[in-house]
């Protein structure tokens, strides 16, 4: 039996008082790929980013429940904290237009003013790039900013950032949605290979993706975590009707 | 077979004579009135271009205009006094004799004296109503007696500045143990950097609320605290447009005449240090050119004008400079 990285326990989540994510239950498995789809204004991105406490970052927004990393509750813990052990990959790339590729990968070091002598920079950048198989395409162009990058590119490179920061999770808000189909299989084909090193919670709309890349889904509604279960058998066997509908495209 | 094609024929006849039919008099009148409309159309495009274009030229030439009008009426001044007006430390109109350096001096001195004094409060209102508080009804007080600093008219700050300023710093100078005057560069910085506080300020904030708010987020999702953010990407991203609006600021410094002529102290004499008083390029206009009774004196205080512009266009042109050079993004 796999350990489990992240539990939620009675979580919600508030808009004001707009209830946005209803009373989630919800175990996340180490090392595994776990895909939250559902509608769009269903709340899987307000639950995901609830996870590394962007969530609160909105005026206005509130959660309370309890969300788990190992034994530890993120909503004792300080977020700056929180957000180290658990990065986030945004729906567009965000690279800083500012900074070299280079210093985009350590940006995470930089910004929390962790000084670390250069052969580190060197293996951490060189090391990232590799994981997210970006390395040989821009290896000779590493002190140019990025914006001569596709979309693509650009959204390797920003998880090339979030995991030199050697987080434990890897949180993707809809990594995929800005960028062609190209680029989207080379994502979806790296976050096959990133779940050795990481746990990967990844919001999608699009159920074909969901249904290739992860090891087990969650389907959220209204807010609600409907159904969890393995990938596989979310797909064939779903047990709840509302799951039913939404895989046979009867709601979308 | 026959019959069938006869019947499409029949039907197609049948649908072309409708459509005719349907055709009335009323239709051929709106459509001529349609075409004379698109003529009208496009006239009105025309006259809208060609005014637009007059608008521009004239701004030109009036900006060109005014610099001529400078540069003839200071003839006199440049042909009697030569290039050595600039840095003539004397100005006694007495014994004719012209130097604009203590003024230009005076100037510069205030103006960037005033600015070092304002920027931190012209970029501490800027993050806050553009990063902090960007909305609320506490953000909008702040903003709008921010933006009222500019509205109100300078002989009030003149007022203002005599009135309070002065003492205080007098009493201060007593304190360090220079000369308590009161009025003099020193007090002219204070009033000037109050007053251009809002530019700096509004465009400030305005960039500030461009920055993107993915990329903040990003530097928040790798742990960046609200400092962290606001130093390494909201700083980096708004140089440019910060840069921008203190060339504003330093711009309206420059050219401040009415507040800084009552506080100042209007003395030809250099100043020695930033307590002495001093008089600036716009003061000496503002102050002598009722009493200016011969051509060269009256001269004089126009080629004072000339400079005061040129410093302006020189400034400018440095800043914009560097705006382009630090415009990364």
């Amino acid at each position: 039996m796999e350990s489990t990285i992240v539990s939620t326990k009675g979580f919600n989540a508030y808009f004001g008082t707009n209830h946005v994510v209803k009373d989630v239950n919800i175990d996340i498995p180490q090392n595994n790929v776990v895909a939250v789809m559902g509608p769009s204004g269903c709340g899987k991105t307000t639950f995901l980013r609830c996870i590394n406490r962007m969530h609160e970052l909105i005026p206005g927004a509130t959660a309370n429940g309890t969300i788990m990393l190992h034994n530890e509750n993120v909503y004792d813990m300080h977020p700056i904290f929180v957000r180290l052990k658990i990065g986030m990959v945004f729906q567009r790339p965000n690279p800083f237009p500012n900074l070299s590729i280079y210093d985009n990968v350590i940006a995470g070091y930089k910004l929390n003013g962790i000084k670390l002598p250069k052969e580190e920079k060197d293996r951490i950048v060189e090391h990232s790039l590799t994981k997210s198989a970006l390395w040989n395409e821009v290896k000779d162009a590493l002190h140019k900013k990025g914006n001569f990058l596709s979309g693509g590119q650009q959204q390797r490179l920003c998880i090339a950032r979030a995991i030199a920061m050697e987080p434990e999770v890897l949180l993707l808000d809809e990594p995929t949605s800005a960028l062609d189909p190209i680029s989207t299989s080379s994502i979806e084909a790296l976050l096959h290979d990133l779940k050795k090193n990481y746990t990967l919670i990844i919001v999608t709309h699009n159920m074909q993706q969901a249904a290739r890349v992860s090891d087990r889904t969650a389907f959220f509604y209204l807010g609600e975590l409907v159904e969890y279960d393995d990938t596989k058998k979310m797909f064939t066997n779903p047990k709840d009707t509302r799951t039913q509908n939404y895989i046979t495209g009867r709601f979308s | 077979m026959k019959t069938s094609l006869d019947n499409s024929v029949v039907t197609r006849r049948n649908s072309v004579l409708r459509v005719i039919n349907s055709i009335k008099t009323s239709d051929i009148v709106r459509t001529s009135k349609r075409i004379k409309h698109s003529y009208r159309q496009i006239r009105t495009e025309k006259i809208f271009r060609r005014t637009l274009i007059f608008m521009g030229v004239a701004m030109v030439l009036l900006v060109l205009g005014i610099m001529l009008t400078l540069i003839v009426e200071s003839v006199p001044s440049i042909k009697s006094l030569g290039i050595g007006y600039l840095w003539g430390k004397v100005w006694d109109p007495v014994r004719d004799i012209y130097g604009a350096y203590p003024f230009l001096l005076g100037t510069l001195l205030t103006s960037f004296l005033a600015l070092a004094i304002s920027v931190p409060f012209s970029f501490a209102v800027a993050i806050v109503l553009g990063e902090y508080y960007p909305k609320g009804w506490l953000s909008n007080l702040l903003k709008n007696t921010v933006e009222l600093i500019a509205a109100v008219p300078s002989v009030i700050y003149g007022f203002w500045g005599l009135a309070v300023l002065v003492p205080i710093v007098r009493s201060f100078e007593t304190k360090v143990g220079v000369q308590p005057v009161g009025i003099g560069i020193f007090s002219a910085s204070l009033i000037l950097s109050v007053m251009i506080i809002p530019y700096a300020a509004s465009l400030g904030r305005a960039m500030i609320q461009m920055v993107p708010s993915q990329l903040k987020e990003a530097a928040s999702a790798l742990g960046a605290t609200r400092w962290e953010v606001i130093r390494s990407v909201i700083l980096p991203y708004t140089k440019s447009g910060l840069f921008a609006g203190i060339l504003l600021s330093l711009g309206r410094a420059l050219g401040e005449t009415m507040a800084v002529t009552m506080v100042i102290g209007n003395t030809s004499l250099i100043p020695k240090n930033i307590f002495s008083p001093g008089n600036t390029m716009a003061s000496v206009i503002a102050n002598e050119f009722t009493e200016a009774d011969h051509p060269v004196y009256l001269s004089a205080l126009i080629e004072l004008g000339l400079v005061l512009f040129l410093v302006t266009v020189v400034i400018n042109m440095i800043g914009k400079r560097i705006i382009k050079r630090y415009t990364t993004v």
